[in-house]
């Protein structure tokens, strides 16, 4: 049995075929403006290459055990604002929260997209788990009502301090769900973290993406129908894990970051380093993340998703503007990038014909790759080649130090097609390493059957006890991971993170566990 | 500055975290109020303590608790003209002043505390007088330059989303801030308070003046850097007079919790022209101690400052972590927090460092220009 891992690039989409932990076939498809043609094309290459079924490498679509899918789709469709749903924000926490309305912080062009309304009630806690006020139920049916007729398509629930406890936001689903069947609901304690405002803007943004989602699920489930594959399917998540289709489909915005996400992914597991930095190169950039027991480091801080402060978990990324196809100016301070020709390199650069001096043209002139026609780029000053190439590897061990978040060294995974401009080789790393099929990392970590799932609390280190919290919070974050499909057997704790809430007496501390586990198709690990 | 519009607010943010000198809380929020509340009632006019009248009152108003909590639990500013009621009735007791006119201030001009009484203000329709109580961030209540002159900060009132109020009157500027900080938890670890009622005399005489015009041009200041691709970092020194402590990265960053106070450790890495040298900073809420090769180079009540080296804005000590390239000043405090008063109330040894108070310019006598000279 196979699982089949596809990434859905802005340029190409690739599709790899794994068995267990070995790429048995790869494929590549132009991304195409729908995703799912691209997607069915770069599948049907890793069918057609494998052959007949029951030859030796061959892919017959029976064997196929789960098709994982990583695409920005539903990131594009809302920062182009296409096909939004109409969003009603329900939030709890009257008589709190009035002075800062929810979506005071969005541009009032993108907010005008969502044609959106909101509706303050009464509920939500306080961080000691005391509600502020008590649910109001003949209030949430009233809201219910109005938003029945304003025929709003989606709706947004946020609670305060819904992290600490969820119950407000459960029981207004009830209540909203009995009065608008049909109409989707987002809870904000299911996609966010403490932080109203960012946590409730994702939930908006999550709302207004479910009939994007619904669509495009249903698309995705029919490609791949119309293939002879009968295998689940599965969506990859900013945290490295997978979704299922109904899962993403309530959760849209936990795949909007996957494609830095399965790169990283994907590097652990070809080199089967599991704590490293991957320096994933591109035609435009490269990105630098680093891996923690196999999985991306996330951000502290707010993302901004389409000008909107958002606090979901995204993988912690830094992006330099060097990339296989960066233009070279020579005689410059800072000779290569961030300008680029991008996906027309093998049009433009000089090896390849063109006219423009690219980051491939110095790896191919400095002799350490061997793509186009050499004799292209023979009339390149030496010395001049070396020194661009010398800065372009100092940004990139800069980038790779910045982050570290130790002094010790960490080893360093290249992948991705730009990273023929690097040797195996950098100032102040112990180990670079380029695994065998880095050019596809993306489409491999797509296919990497995990899923991990976190729990949080807020707790007071001079009354509670630590090691007991720890427990019930992995516990928790367990039965979400079961929850989520993974093998019970197989879940561990690979994250323990405290963070101190300052000036509140007691030091009460932040407490965050993550867990993951196995899916049970085809075996895999990172 | 005659009043404070919608276009002043990120300019004072950028300049108030800075002078948070790593504390203070982030200014986000208080960005957001402001604006909600300039853009349902109008500007806030902005008046100089010589403006004050003889029997005018000012009543500093900001928030008291978390910025976590406060981030979670988004205010309600409904509570305000009851709270001020309440604190004017307490100040005013024995016999109102006839004629005068009330006023608020912040009390802080550190983080989120100097945007809070922008919005305060506009809802409340007060006029904001441009001074405040510290001239930077500081962790507890009796910190200010009018405890020195034996300003009460009582009758403190706090007041949470409810309307419910409290007043505090507690026989010294400390035990206030114990027993606020206790009604805070209780109305859930943010609330509205107002605090240190003063008349225009003790209000000339006992705040930092010119402040939120202080924190807006030095706000300004960096923008204008960026916008002409000029060293930000160079336009906050020149800005406030500042020495520059070291330029380099942050190699540690240690978190710890000891005697109830959440104390940090991090090493500077020296960069560039400090290379080979470190920087240890020692820091609770705000930074307080700056050792640079294991002497002394700043401590508190001066201001120490870190910078992001790239954009010239505060790093808080929250979002301090490895890896950061960053630029450490050190800045004069308020001439009265350096007396032997101002020093046992927020000098090195009120925070627990066993450490002489030495000037921020007799450690590092040469002015930042001057540096500059020498050194092309």
């Amino acid at each position: 049995m196979v699982r089949i891992g596809v990434d859905v690039g802005g340029t190409h989409t690739d599709a790899v075929a794994l068995d267990g932990t070995k790429v048995v076939a790869k494929a590549k498809h132009s991304t195409t403006s729908d995703v799912t043609t691209g997607i069915v094309g770069a599948i049907r290459g890793l069918l057609a290459e494998g052959g007949e079924a029951g030859v030796p490498g061959g892919i017959a679509a029976s064997d196929v055990a789960a098709v994982m899918i990583g695409t920005t789709h539903f990131t594009n469709a809302f920062v182009e604002g296409r096909r939004l749903s109409s969003v009603a924000v329900v939030r709890l926490g009257l008589p709190a929260t009035r002075s800062v309305p929810p979506m005071i912080d969005w541009p009032a062009d993108r907010a005008a997209m969502l044609r959106a309304q909101a509706y303050l009630c009464h509920g939500g806690h306080e961080f000691d788990g005391r509600p502020i006020s008590t649910l109001d139920r003949a209030e949430l049916r009233a809201v219910a009502q109005r938003i029945g007729e304003a025929g709003f398509e989606s709706v947004a629930v946020s609670a305060v301090f819904s992290s600490v406890d969820p119950s407000h936001e459960l029981a207004a689903a009830e209540i909203l769900a009995a009065e608008l069947p049909g109409v989707p609901l987002s809870l904000s304690h299911e996609i966010g973290r403490v932080g109203m405002l960012a946590r409730e803007n994702a939930t908006i943004i999550n709302a207004s993406l479910r009939g994007v989602a619904s669509e495009t699920v249903a698309s995705f489930r029919r490609a791949v129908a119309e293939l002879d594959i009968a295998a689940p399917i599965f969506l990859s998540r900013n945290d490295g894990t997978l979704g299922s289709l109904e899962q993403c489909e309530r959760e849209p915005v936990a795949t909007f970051t996957s494609g830095p996400t399965n790169s990283m992914r994907g590097a652990a597991l070809l080199s089967q380093v599991g704590d490293c930095v991957v320096v994933d190169i591109g035609g435009t950039t490269s990105d630098i993340g680093v891996l923690v027991n196999g999985f991306p480091r996330e951000t502290s801080t707010e993302a901004l998703i389409g000008e909107v402060r958002t606090n979901f978990r995204l993988p912690d990324v830094l992006s330099l503007g060097i990339g296989g196809g960066s233009i070279v100016a020579l005689d410059a301070p800072a000779p290569v990038g961030p300008a680029s020709v991008g996906y027309r390199l093998r049009e433009e650069a000089l090896v390849f014909g063109g006219t423009t001096l690219t980051a491939t043209d110095l790896a191919v002139a400095d002799g350490r790759a061997e793509v186009g026609d050499p004799a292209r780029v023979a009339h390149l000053d030496r010395d001049q080649v070396a020194a661009a190439v010398r800065w372009l590897e100092a940004q990139i061990a800069d980038g790779v130090d910045r982050m570290r978040l130790a002094a010790a060294p960490l080893p360093v995974v290249l992948v991705g097609g730009g990273s023929v401009l690097l040797r195996e080789h950098l100032a102040g790393t112990p180990e670079v390493v380029r695994p065998e099929n880095f050019e596809a990392a993306n489409a491999v970590g797509a296919a990497i059957a995990q899923v991990g799932t976190t729990a949080e609390r807020v707790y007071a280190p001079a009354t509670d006890s630590r090691a007991q919290v720890i427990d019930e919070v992995a516990d928790e974050a367990t039965a979400r991971a079961v929850a989520a499909g993974a093998d019970p057997a197989t879940i561990r704790v690979v994250d323990v993170d405290e963070v101190a809430v300052a000036y509140v007496p007691g030091n009460p501390v932040q407490l965050k566990v993550r867990v993951v586990g196995d899916l049970p198709v085809g075996s895999s690990h990172a | 500055m005659r009043e404070i519009t919608e276009e002043h607010l990120a300019d004072i943010a950028v300049g108030a975290a800075i002078l948070g000198a790593g504390g203070g809380g982030d200014p986000r929020l208080g960005e957001l109020l402001a604006r909600a509340a300039i853009r349902s009632h109008g500007p806030v006019r902005v008046i100089t303590v010589d403006e004050l009248g003889t029997d005018d009152l000012v009543v500093p108003v900001s928030m008291i608790g978390a910025p976590t909590v406060a981030n979670e639990k988004l205010p309600n500013l409904e509570a305000l003209p009851a709270m001020l009621r309440l604190a004017r009735r307490a100040v005013e007791g024995e016999g109102p002043r006839a004629g005068g006119v009330l006023h608020t201030m912040p009390i802080e001009v550190g983080g989120i505390a100097a945007l809070l009484p922008i919005a305060m203000a506009a809802e409340l329709g007060l006029a904001l007088v441009d001074a405040d109580a510290m001239g930077r961030a500081f962790p507890e209540l009796q910190m200010t330059v009018p405890t020195l002159y034996g300003i009460d900060a009582s009758p403190v009132v706090l007041a949470d989303e409810h309307g419910n109020a409290v007043v505090v009157e507690a026989v010294s500027n400390a035990a206030c801030e114990r027993l606020a900080r206790t009604v805070c938890v209780e109305m859930g670890s943010s609330a509205l308070i107002a605090l240190y009622a003063m008349d225009a005399a003790q209000t000339r005489e006992a705040t930092v003046t010119g402040s939120l015009a202080h924190a807006e041009a030095l706000g300004r200041a960096v923008r204008l850097a960026r916008e002409r691709h000029e060293d930000p970092v160079l336009a906050v020194e020149q800005h406030l007079d500042a020495r520059r402590l070291i330029s380099g990265k942050l190699v540690d960053v240690a978190r710890r919790t000891e005697g109830g106070f959440s104390r940090l450790e991090a090493r500077v890495a020296g960069l560039g022209r400090d290379a080979g040298a470190e920087l240890t900073l020692s820091s609770q809420n705000e930074h307080l101690v700056a050792r640079r090769d294991g002497e002394v180079a700043a401590t508190t009540p001066d201001l120490i400052m870190v910078l992001d080296a790239q954009t010239g804005t505060a790093v808080t000590t929250e979002s301090m972590r490895y890896g950061m390239r960053v630029v450490v000043v050190a800045s004069a405090c308020d001439p009265r927090f350096r007396t032997e008063a101002g020093l046992a109330l927020v000098g090195p040894r009120a925070f627990g460092y066993d450490l002489d108070y030495r000037p921020v310019e007799l450690l590092h006598p040469a002015t930042r220009a001057d540096e500059l000279s020498c050194s092309s």
